[in-house]
């Protein structure tokens, strides 16, 4: 084993290796974060809407969480990388932009919306667990149905999902690694480049592994704080 | 905490796998004992190894691996010797190669000074030039015509690092995406993403017969450097790499390679069944006289 590799300049010689592997690591990071705030989103809403009382738009999100959650993730990304572009208007022009930006775009919105849909499923079930009772005495105070989800269902859902969701941010990142099959340069990708340019396997993915296991570990720590002030009294989880 | 620890002895585990890879007594007493050779193949590296339409591994090289595998079987006098394929890439081939998954990769390896440092090679089997493959009405023909647009290599290859440092030295703005293997790499530049493929002649005119309008494309630019082709083993083990060597050179000197060039580049390949009509140069002429196992960079 021979760490000195990560200090060797590269053979372009505007860096280092390990400089090489913080630019996949901000990439990675970036990335994550663009399709966790997309997955968070859309998710919401679509969670939403699988627990609302009209059946179209129950079967409208229902129908999203299917096609999204059993395609695997590397055949979405393959569709909207190479197959949309080709089918949409305007799919040409998205081409000929820098190629670090479609990957990245792709990606993001590959990642977030296969994200959304598990987000939806995590939302609809802390909908549900909520005894019946909070929503019929929201409708019984005069609330709107929206205003009953606002002011009363979302709130208490939002406290008891976040354990799960814990674990969703985790998977977006852990998942981003499939986008370096596109090419786009993340920290997946500057590890197997390492690999190449080195020949140095061990050393580079025991790396690789070490950056996504601090990533992560410093979400969990995040998460932790959060779940211990947003836990409610007396519900599963809670010490009180 | 506990989780912490738990850690640190998966990192452990993996600890072994490197000492693993070092066998004492060679790629041949490993043959003999197992009855088994792994050969490393490419899955699409037109016409040099590559799956034709039966999905068989077949091309030039597959072809000078498979008579390196009859000199292995009747060097160890074992008829039996079972062949293993196993499907490499251009990122793959080397770390695979030393760690001991294959023990003979041919495809469509560069023989260069900085893979020596990490795999053995064989005596060369084919020299090829690196140039652009792109469409005839992109207006490239040249390197300099690419500044500002987009190109694509295929990830791990001498063309991915020779093209990013010229584009860094000559502050060329070429912006450029790295692809999992030729035939994406191709896709990217068919769908229009990149103006140009970069890659070594031979495979260019490889990529374009598998496509769907040959005419429309072309091979161009200056070339920028000469490659030698070899087959790649793990370091360090003298009597394989002679056993190879001399079986090569034997194909080479006594002419027998020559039906194995034109059936491959002179004739209609699988699986489109397009001629790449490529003479032979000069070069591999020379080679051809006098094998030899040197890098050319």
């Amino acid at each position: 084993m021979d760490f000195r590799i990560f200090v060797s300049p590269v053979p372009t010689g505007e860096t280092t290796y390990l400089g090489w592997l913080f630019v996949g690591l901000r990439n990675t990071v970036a990335l994550s974060l663009a399709a966790w705030i997309l997955a968070l989103a859309l998710g919401t809403v679509l969670g939403i809407l699988r627990t609302v009382p009209g059946r179209g738009l129950r079967a409208l999100a229902g129908a999203y969480v299917e096609i999204f959650r059993n395609v695997p993730l590397l055949v979405q990304l393959f569709i909207w990388y190479f197959v949309v572009p080709e089918i949409v208007p305007g799919g040409h022009r998205f081409k000929q932009i820098d190629p670090f930006a479609q990957q990245f775009l792709t990606s993001a919105a590959c990642l977030g919306l296969f994200t959304a849909a598990r987000v939806c499923e995590q939302v609809r079930a802390g909908i549900e667990s909520l005894p019946p009772g909070q929503k019929n005495a929201g409708l019984a105070l005069g609330l709107t149905l929206p205003q009953t989800y606002r002011y009363v269902l979302l709130p208490m859902a939002a406290r008891l999902i976040v354990p799960p969701l814990t674990s969703e941010t985790v998977n977006v990142f852990k998942n981003s690694a499939v986008c370096s099959t596109i090419g786009l340069i993340e920290l997946t990708a500057q590890g197997r480049q390492l690999v190449d340019y080195t020949a140095h396997a061990y050393e580079s993915f025991l790396a690789v592994t070490v950056l996504y296991l601090v990533v992560n570990a410093a979400i969990q720590l995040l998460m932790r704080v959060v779940e211990s002030r947003a836990r409610v009294p007396g519900y599963l989880g809670s010490r009180k | 905490m506990h989780q912490f620890r738990a850690f640190a002895v998966l990192l452990c585990l993996g600890a072994p796998l490197r000492l693993g890879a070092e066998e004492p007594g060679g790629t041949l007493k490993k043959v003999k004992d197992s009855g088994v050779i792994a050969l490393g193949h490419r899955e699409s590296s037109i016409p040099f190894s590559y799956y034709d339409d039966k999905q068989q591994v077949v091309g030039y090289s597959q072809d000078i691996a498979l008579r390196i595998v009859d000199a292995v079987k009747q060097e160890l006098k074992l008829p039996g010797v079972q062949v293993k394929l196993v499907p490499v890439t251009s990122q793959n081939r080397i770390p695979l190669v030393q760690n001991g998954t294959v023990d003979i990769e041919c495809g469509s390896t560069t023989n260069n000074l900085e893979r020596q440092k990490q795999v053995a090679f064989s005596n060369t089997i084919f020299i090829v030039r690196t140039r652009l493959l792109t469409r005839k009405d992109s207006g490239i023909r040249d390197l300099p015509d690419l500044a500002g647009k987009n190109a694509v290599v295929t990830a791990g290859t001498t063309s991915e690092r020779l093209l990013r440092k010229v584009n860094e030295e000559k502050k060329l703005g070429v912006k450029i995406t790295s692809a999992k293997d030729h035939g994406e790499s191709f896709l990217i530049l068919e769908s229009g993403r990149a103006a140009a493929f970069m890659l070594d002649d031979v495979l260019l005119s490889g990529e374009l017969a598998k496509s769907r309008k040959p005419a429309d494309w072309m091979v161009t630019g200056t070339p920028q450097s000469r490659e030698a082709y070899g087959c790649s083993m793990r370091k360090d083990d003298r009597p394989f790499k002679a056993l190879i060597d001399r079986t090569i050179a034997t194909l080479e000197t006594s002419g027998g390679i020559l039906p194995i060039y034109e059936k491959w580049l002179q004739k209609p390949i699988p699986p489109k069944g397009l001629n790449l009509d490529f003479p032979l140069s000069d070069e591999m002429k020379a080679l051809f006289k006098s094998p030899n196992d040197k890098a050319l960079d």
